[in-house]
């Protein structure tokens, strides 16, 4: 397999002045997004990017598109440097970010797609072609003339991911593209995803935290923490290594103390939470707490990306830190001393 | 830069078909266009009600300096002024999508609404300039119907790399860039005036700090063979073309620069 | 009344927050009005008193109407907050609300206008004071009567602002309406030159007009071009414009509750 993307020892550090109310002075902050970063990606690979807030998931897809400048560390994407080649670069990558609108906010849908075709120069049979693909699978048929700006955030994210894929790029980056849709609109742009990576080989880089989008999409998953690599594997591998159990959460008829038998993790009025044990089956726990207590309902609750990250970087005592070296435990979002 | 003019039309001409969707509010607002900006022209006419002459200079004119510097401003205006909204890109984050695209991030954001609103003033602009040299009372020679044009453009890309420049400002300082307004609308204003109203030192900031005395003030003292408050030597008056392309040197590298500092600090 | 002083203060402090573009609006204003005054001076080269004015009163007459820009707010068409509000058909919301509609604008208006007087008003008038002599009142009546004419410039401003939010809601267009009542105001204000060299019927017409009230007026106290009762007839002017053009709003207010319908999506 090719290598298509490529990180050596990339860090970006930024200096934040801020000015604390009521005082003249601005205290200087360091904050290093990214640290030490290495990895690859080959041709054809759809790869989770996983992480929490902050840990350098969005600075990281900004440096591969040229948008960032690294503070050192090498960078090659298809083979050209961002940096130095944004624009060469820019014709081989489709960018979707959630938050925010690649489109022309005050122009018409088809206006947008138009602009596109022209900045990418794709060649009109093409176009045609990929235009009519995207609005048949996508349904954007009765949007394309409507301005971006009064699309629902559901239209407007397939609006994007079309402008994102007409002039079929070999590398697609994809950040919170499932934020906010409904169930449906997920499993759409889901299945649309797989199928492109299938039948045209596009390399895919997934920033997300939806577990969902990850265990339906990617094979292989990588979770960032403070700016440096903590994992790089498949999904089970990472359930494996970081085992969190999955809770049950049970609605009693009325208040109870803790139920006997189980590990009751948390309880507030008649809903206590339980926690599985690993291995175990919810319906063989389930069964065990009908028969002794009066269940009015019940769901399974599964372990967040969060859970898991935070359990892999604290690691279990015992088990070796999956980064290189020892470290506090983790606070959200915060950043880490200079080394 | 075959490249960024490409871009650059194509750009504009999505723009103005898609204001061309709402023709009824697009002539409204070329119409105000015209009138707010033609308003400058009518408080030079209730000048003229009180005195013959205006620091030595006729009503045709005064009306020639605003006339070239109005045509100036307003070609710099439609086709690059839009860099002004910098700031605003870089605040809703609009500028990172820009820097994804495969085009020079100037020429995006030059062109972004581009409207043809803005050609009202220069229509305005150009009608004054019209009557004002059927009526200047000027000896013309070859020589001096040539530098009009020139005159014209140098003043057009004078403008334009003033407003580059501002644009610059914006990658730090945010919202207080609006001092560039008064470069960039100021210069507009005061060019319109014969430049002698000025103190000497404010003339001579205006020759070589901010070159505005190129844009029209120093190639009207030619045509007009009117003396020059600074007494600077005959060929200045002819340097226009030659100021503007240094000016424009210069924005393009600050501007380069600028891109530079952003990609390296995030915003 | 206290709804409308929490609605004031809120305002007051939440446009007091924005320092740096106020700052640096108020320099470019401060630069127009050196260059204004220096075409008066060239124009007061020619005869010593123009319109009633002396070239001292002329040079103060720039500075103080760039400082009043701000804080008087008369160019900005109609009300900017609301626009997006007209444009999205949201304000047909805000008009069923149960305070009063005009008045909760108002405060809102005059809360922005406090810190706008800070930051965007003195500027220029120290900077003018700095390089030219700048006329000063001189007697205690003017000095009283000054907030007072400035105050009720806003209110007057306000009320043809709101008049232009109302006509834009009816007529459903922002930017067109907008841009008409910018054309009036920048005409009719005496912000391009003292209304008084407007030559013949036309300066008789523009000083007659409600914008004349919004800036020509407060100007004029603060010059004491006003003798006597004839300060008392400006700030009643003032008071008059300000009463009918509130008036004329609250009616077309109901009206208009009446009558709208919901642009947009």
């Amino acid at each position: 397999m090719d290598t298509v993307i490529e990180l050596t020892d990339v860090a970006k550090t930024f200096t934040r002045r801020r000015r604390q109310s009521r005082s003249l002075l601005r205290t200087r902050t360091t904050v290093h997004a990214v640290n030490g970063l290495s990895f690859t990606v080959g041709a054809g690979e759809v790869v989770g990017y996983l992480g929490p807030n902050g840990a350098g998931k969005s600075t990281t897809v900004k440096m591969l598109t040229g948008i960032l400048v690294p503070s050192s560390g090498r960078i090659r994407v298809a083979g050209l440097e961002p940096i130095r080649q944004r624009t060469r670069l820019a014709r081989q990558v489709g960018v979707v970010f959630g938050q925010r609108t690649t489109l022309w906010w005050d122009l018409p849908l088809r206006d947008s797609f138009q602009l596109i075709r022209h900045l990418y120069r794709i060649e009109p049979a093409r176009y045609a072609r990929n235009l009519d693909h995207m609005v048949d699978l996508l349904e954007l048929g009765s949007l394309l003339d409507v301005p971006v700006r009064q699309l629902s955030l559901g239209q407007r994210m397939r609006g994007d991911l079309a402008a994102a894929l007409l002039h079929d790029p070999a590398i697609l980056y994809l950040d919170e593209p499932t934020i906010g849709l409904d169930v449906v609109s997920k499993a759409a742009i889901r299945q649309f995803l797989q199928d492109r990576n299938r039948d045209q080989g596009t390399t895919i880089l997934l920033t997300t935290h939806d577990l969902g989008d990850v265990e339906r999409l990617c094979d292989r998953v990588m979770v960032i923490d403070h700016g440096r690599l903590a994992f790089d594997g498949s999904l089970s591998e990472l359930r494996a290594l970081v085992p969190v159990p999955r809770v049950l959460v049970v609605d009693l008829a009325a208040a109870a103390p803790p139920m006997a038998g189980v590990q009751v993790v948390r309880v507030d009025g008649p809903r206590q939470w339980v926690e599985i044990p690993a291995g175990s089956s919810a319906a063989a726990l389930t069964a065990r707490l009908m028969a002794a207590y009066d269940v009015r309902d019940l769901s399974v609750e599964e372990p967040s990306i969060e859970d898991v990250v935070h359990r892999l970087y604290a690691g279990p005592p015992g088990r070796p830190d999956p980064a290189d070296r020892a470290t506090t435990p983790r606070t959200s979002g915060s950043a880490v001393p200079a080394r | 830069m075959a490249d960024a003019v490409r871009a650059y039309c194509l750009l504009a001409w999505t723009w103005t078909r898609a204001l061309a969707q709402y023709p009824a509010s697009l002539t409204m607002l070329t119409v105000s266009q015209l009138v707010v900006t033609g308003i400058d022209a009518i408080v030079i006419l209730f000048i003229f009600e009180h005195t013959p002459t205006y620091a030595g200079f006729s009503l045709p004119e005064v009306m020639f300096l605003y006339g070239t510097s109005g045509v100036s401003f307003a070609i710099a205006d439609a086709t690059i002024g839009s860099v002004e909204r910098l700031g605003r890109h870089i605040r809703a984050g609009t500028f990172d999508v820009i820097l994804l695209r495969p085009a020079s991030a100037l020429v995006q954001v030059a062109a972004d609404q581009f409207s043809p609103r803005r050609l009202g003033k220069l229509v305005q602009a150009a009608v004054v300039l019209g009557v004002a040299l059927a009526t200047m009372d000027v000896d013309w020679t070859v020589g001096r119907i040539a530098i009009v044009p020139v005159m014209i453009l140098s003043g057009t890309f004078i403008f334009g790399a003033l407003w580059v420049l501002g644009a610059t400002y914006q990658f730090l300082a945010g919202e207080a860039a609006e001092v560039m307004n008064a470069a960039t609308y100021g210069g507009n204003f005061v060019t319109q005036y014969p430049l002698n109203i000025l103190g000497r030192d404010a003339i001579r900031a205006l020759t070589w700090v901010i070159p505005l005395a190129f844009v029209n003030w120093l190639p009207a003292l030619y045509i007009l063979d009117q003396p020059d408050p600074l007494d600077l030597p005959a060929p200045v008056r002819f340097a226009a073309p030659l100021v503007a392309l240094l000016l424009c040197v210069i924005a393009a590298l600050v501007w380069r620069t600028g891109v530079r500092h952003y990609r390296s600090t995030g915003s | 009344m206290r709804l409308y002083l929490t609605v004031l203060r809120s305002s007051v402090r939440r446009h007091a927050t924005y320092r740096a573009a106020s700052l640096a609006g108020a320099f470019t204003n401060t630069v127009f009005g050196f260059m204004r005054a220096y075409v008066l001076i060239a124009l007061w080269q020619t005869k010593p008193v123009i319109g009633g004015y002396d070239l001292t009163a002329a040079i103060t007459f720039c500075f103080l109407t760039q400082g009043l820009i701000g804080p008087i707010a008369v160019f900005q068409g109609g009300l900017p907050e609301m626009a997006e509000r007209i444009r999205t058909g949201d304000i047909a919301l805000d008009l069923y609300r149960p305070a009063d509609f005009q008045g909760w604008l108002l405060a809102t208006d005059l809360g922005r206008a406090v810190p706008d007087f800070w930051y965007r008003s003195l500027p220029p008038m120290l900077a003018g004071a700095l390089v030219f002599d700048l006329r000063l009142p001189d007697s205690p009546e003017v000095w009283l009567a000054v907030p007072v004419a400035i105050t009720l410039a806003i209110v007057v401003s306000f009320s043809i602002r709101y008049l232009v939010m109302l006509a834009a809601t009816l007529l459903f267009d922002e930017r067109g309406v907008s841009s008409v009542a910018v054309v009036l105001a920048l005409f009719f204000s005496g912000i391009l030159l003292p209304l008084p060299l407007f030559p013949g019927w036309l300066g008789t017409l523009a000083q007659l007009l409600p914008w004349a009230a919004t800036l020509q007026v407060p100007a004029d106290v603060f010059l004491g071009q006003y003798q006597g009762l004839e300060l008392l007839g400006a700030i009643g002017g003032q008071v008059a414009w300000a009463v009918v053009l509130l008036g004329i709003g609250r009616h077309v207010t109901t009206r208009v509750r009446h009558r709208v319908e919901v642009q947009g999506g």
